[in-house]
């Protein structure tokens, strides 16, 4: 098969940017996305032209590194799948793709295809953890935890944090990636002591660097683990709690 | 020759007392005088996370370095199956003793037996800090922990978080470090990337990194250095490892005076997606698990090109159960990677380009039902259907071998120090504890072990002795002499003005090594690899075409330096299958089986650790043998008949 690609080339943060037109040519069925471009690279370099710059690593899904917008869909039109795990089965012969980075003022451009996501760290880094320092533990079977929580728990924590959420959002939002984060760690009984300050904290830091949400729900379309809004709810009843009570008393409470 | 003396500093005494007696003995660091100390962290996979938050928990400087844009994203977040602990919460008989027999067992007898007994020791450590962390473990409905048998192993003590453990373990660590980040006891430094180890007067100083988003070369000084870059795989191009996993900072500090150990010996993974063309850029595991329910065949005839629902019973090898009766699909990871290639070198392979076996569910379906399969191995039913497009609940699934894990790597003591003074290896990217296989899920196990237990003691043990010391500044020429020959060398890349690209050279190199070094080996062909792998690498230097400039990001020259490390490790990894003439492992000599073609071990000759010392380019590296000693297990052949 063979495709058009309309691929978004930038040197760098500040360049402007633009469009350039490239022929894929003998694309097999079997290839991923990534491969396929990793073919225009090849002949790119062999035609002396820099190749175009894209992330990514694991290739399987689960390290959240790659990401592109692929006729304006984030990781492109296949559900619940990233851009890696994609393949070229999805298009057909003659096709025109366009690929872009993420569009984020949150994430900016670094070069190409590429983009800083960070400010996902900055989020982290401001309580997306439970203080445990190490040696400090107890027998892991002494706090029982109800499947059902474990499990829920983990629906949340499977978030890759490759930002497909942000890009899909019309305003930009960081509410997915961030109240996945915040469900992982506020469903599970260990997480309890922090619970609030953590709430309060993370949405603060997110809100320095995400626009808002208005509950457009594209971030759940477009994740690629599929992770589901009600997270958002549950983050949002937190940060209200939080805001309202006293935390001194939250060990008493919930 | 040198005069490198490898002293493992085992500590004395029974082998159940050793840990205790050796943290009871090591030196400390008070309080007040840890903050003095700068302690370089380099990667953040579960080795380097846990390693730099405990570091800096403990009130050390930490400076903690990775490539990545984040260091949620180290290869770590890829592994599926699980963790082992001896916390014998089954009740089934596990305890420290047996996870120890069983690692020394099998590792085939080639591991340290006392830096295993260690890692069974703390293992139960391991599982509660990940729980306090809250990492979501599997649980059972009463809220108890659950577990699963792997690996073969008699009993139940692999804890899990769906098929995603290493993603749960490191996210874990990941947080804890970035809370140490935010206490402002770790820098965090990441998309730089480690180019050189800095010594002086024969210890290790600091380290040289260029940024990989400005090109800008930076040095760092500190008492003492970590590597936990991970492992080797990518040395056969195709695997199972991420794309960006490399040998470079093991590689360097090779050539900077540390042994590299073992480096033959690799684990190659026998249920695999098989390479579908050219253009593969790496391969993907399909979980072990699936072989509880699948049978392994090919067809009995070469070249049988009918698809497999029209190949009767009759014509059909289930060459596994035929092989080995007892154990039939489920025999170890090496025999059942061995035993697809023979076929598939008969010309019995199955698929468009004959390189993969037949892994069958039509049995198990019709015993328990489409529902029952399909609840079992549904997710991973999906990801081979995305990648291969059919589904195995109809077609029988493809897989081969391939490259996933290696053993060999930096040569350490029983305090995970290399041969440099100052400068530990660990997780992945030490030789330690596994010999020569790995058992399944003992790699994270062994990467939480190093980082959360035992090397925040080690180096403390280390620091203690530099009290009153400050480190060397990076004005030192020590240090801009490293930084100017990492700038030499961009520079020398950057002007080769070739054809091809790296990406070329590594796959051509990955085939050489993977054909002569591989799943199986032998002297003629090792030899012919000696002398392919030089000349290859001849073309490579003079030929290869990296555009772009050493500002700014430029995949290429990222990647051309990796490459040319490669390079010289698949040289040493031949050289080190050919000085190792016995089968053990995940080496197989085709020269050393027993008749009935398992791998033959020679214990009067080789049994010790085969760790070289760098010479210099162009000159063979040379050996020196740490003699190993079984006074806890026996050695024995193994059977899987
Ligand atoms: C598909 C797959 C599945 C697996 N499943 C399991 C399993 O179920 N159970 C199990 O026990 N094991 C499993 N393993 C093995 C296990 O995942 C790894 O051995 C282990 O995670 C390695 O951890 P590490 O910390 O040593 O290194 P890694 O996680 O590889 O981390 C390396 C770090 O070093 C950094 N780095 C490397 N070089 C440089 C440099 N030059 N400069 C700066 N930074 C650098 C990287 O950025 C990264 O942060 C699996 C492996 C694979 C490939
Ligand atoms: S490259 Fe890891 S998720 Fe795509």
């Amino acid at each position: 098969m063979q495709l058009t690609l309309k691929v978004w080339r930038q040197d760098s943060p500040t360049d402007a940017g633009h469009f350039e037109t490239y022929q894929a040519t003998d694309v097999k069925d079997e290839m991923s996305f990534l491969e396929m471009l990793d073919a225009v690279n090849e002949n790119l370099i062999e035609a002396g032209r820099e190749p175009i710059v894209f992330d990514s690593d694991c290739r399987e899904g689960i390290c959240g590194t790659c990401g592109l917008m692929i006729n304006g869909q984030a990781h492109g039109p296949q559900k619940g799948t990233t851009t890696c795990q994609l393949h070229m089965r999805k298009f057909h012969d003659g096709e025109t793709v366009t690929i872009e980075p993420w569009r984020a003022a949150a994430f900016p451009v670094v070069k190409d295809l590429m983009v800083d996501r960070s400010a996902f760290d900055a989020i982290v880094q401001a309580g997306g953890f439970i203080t445990a320092d190490t040696g400090a533990a107890r027998d892991a079977n002494e706090i029982l935890i109800p499947k059902p929580a474990a499990d829920a728990a983990m629906d949340a924590a499977g978030c890759i944090g490759c930002g497909a959420c942000v890009a899909a959002c019309p305003n930009g939002a960081g509410q997915l990636f961030t109240s996945a984060k915040l469900a992982h760690l506020n469903l599970l009984p260990q997480g309890q002591s922090e619970r609030y300050k953590r709430t309060e904290d993370m949405v603060e830091t997110m809100e320095l660097f995400f626009g808002s949400c208005t509950n457009y729900g594209e971030c759940q379309e477009a994740c690629p683990k599929e992770i589901p809004i009600d997270f958002i709810a549950m983050m949002n009843r937190d940060f209200l709690k939080s805001k309202l009570a006293n935390r001194k008393l939250s060990g008493q409470k919930h | 020759m040198s005069n490198v003396v490898l002293d493992s500093k085992v500590p004395e005494g029974p082998i159940q007392d050793r840990w205790d007696n050796h943290k009871f003995n090591m030196k400390l660091v008070n309080p007040a005088n840890k903050r003095k100390f700068t302690v370089l962290v380099v990667g953040t996979g579960l080795a380097g996370a846990a390693a730099a938050a405990t570091l800096a928990e403990l009130g050390y400087q930490v400076k903690c370095f990775t490539f990545h844009d984040s260091p949620r994203r180290a290869h770590s977040i890829a592994a599926q199956g699980g963790i082992n602990a001896a916390k014998n919460y089954k009740n089934d008989g596990d305890s420290v003793y047996r996870l120890f027999y069983d690692t020394v067992k099998g590792g085939d007898f080639r591991a340290r037996e006392s830096n295993v007994y260690r890692l069974a020791q703390v293992s139960v450590n391991i599982i509660d800090q990940c729980v306090a962390q809250g990492v979501p473990f599997a649980r059972e409905y009463g809220g108890l922990l659950d577990n699963r048998s792997f690996g073969g192993a008699q009993v139940s003590r692999t804890f899990y978080a769906r098929g995603q453990t290493g993603q749960q373990l490191l996210l874990g660590a990941y947080q804890a470090l970035m809370q140490q980040v935010s206490l402002g006891r770790v820098e965090l430094h990441t998309k730089t990337e480690l180019l050189d180890v800095v010594k002086k007067d024969g210890v290790a100083v600091g380290i040289v990194t260029r940024n990989v988003t400005t090109g800008e070369v930076q040095s760092w000084s500190g008492h003492a250095t970590l590597l936990c870059t991970g492992g080797y795989g990518n040395a056969f191009y195709l695997s199972t490892n991420a794309m960006n996993s490399n040998v470079t900072a093991a590689w360097r500090a090779h050539k900077k005076g540390a042994l590299f150990a073992n480096a033959c010996y690799t684990q190659i993974h026998p249920t695999c997606i098989p390479a579908s063309d050219e253009s593969q850029s790496k391969l993907t595991l399909m979980s072990e698990s699936l072989r509880n329910d699948g049978r392994i065949w090919v067809p009995k005839k070469f070249d049988d090109n009918r698809p497999a629902d029209q190949i009767p019973e009759e014509d059909r090898d289930y060459y596994l159960e035929r092989k080995y009766p007892s154990y039939g699909n489920l025999a170890p990871r090496d025999i059942a990677s061995r035993a697809a290639k023979v076929v598939c070198d008969e010309g019995r392979g199955v698929g468009p380009l004959k390189n993969g076996v037949y892994l069958d569910f039509s049995e198990s379906i019709s015993r328990l039902g489409e529902t029952t399969v399909f609840e079992r191995y549904g997710n991973l039913f999906d990801m081979y259907e995305r990648i291969t497009d059919e589904n195995p609940m109809k077609v029988p699934m493809r897989i081969y071998p391939a490259s996933h894990y290696t053993m060999g790597g930096l040569w350490v003591d029983y305090n995970l120090m290399t041969t440099v003074p100052g400068l530990y290896a660990l997780g992945e990217a030490n030789f330690s504890d596994h010999g020569a296989n790995r058992l399944g899920a003992s790699a994270l196990m062994q990467g939480l072990a190093d980082g959360y237990f035992v090397a925040p003691y080690t180096v403390g043990d280390y620091l203690a002795g530099l009290l009153g010391q400050g480190v060397v500044p990076t004005s030192d020429p020590v240090f801009v002499e490293a930084e100017q020959a990492v700038r030499d060398e961009t520079r020398r890349w950057l002007s080769v003005g070739g054809t091809k690209s790296p990406e070329y050279y590594h796959r051509e190199l990955g085939k050489l090594v993977w054909d002569y070094c591989g799943m199986a080996r032998d002297k003629n062909g090792l030899e012919k690899a000696l002398s392919e792998i030089p000349a290859l690498r001849e073309e490579f230097q003079k030929n290869v075409r990296v555009l772009g400039s050493a500002e700014g990001v430029n995949q290429s020259l990222e990647k051309v330096g990796r490459v040319a490390d490669f390079f010289d490790l698949g040289e040493l990894m031949c050289r080190d299958a050919l000085m190792r003439e016995e089968s053990c492992g995940g080496h197989f000599r085709v020269e050393h089986q027993t008749d009935d073609g398992e791998a033959q071990r020679n214990d009067e000759e080789f049994s010790f650790v085969g760790a070289w010392e760098w010479n210099g380019d162009g000159t063979a590296q040379t050996l020196h043998k740490e003699q190993l000693v079984f006074e806890n297990v026996k050695p024995t052949q193994r059977s899987y008949k």
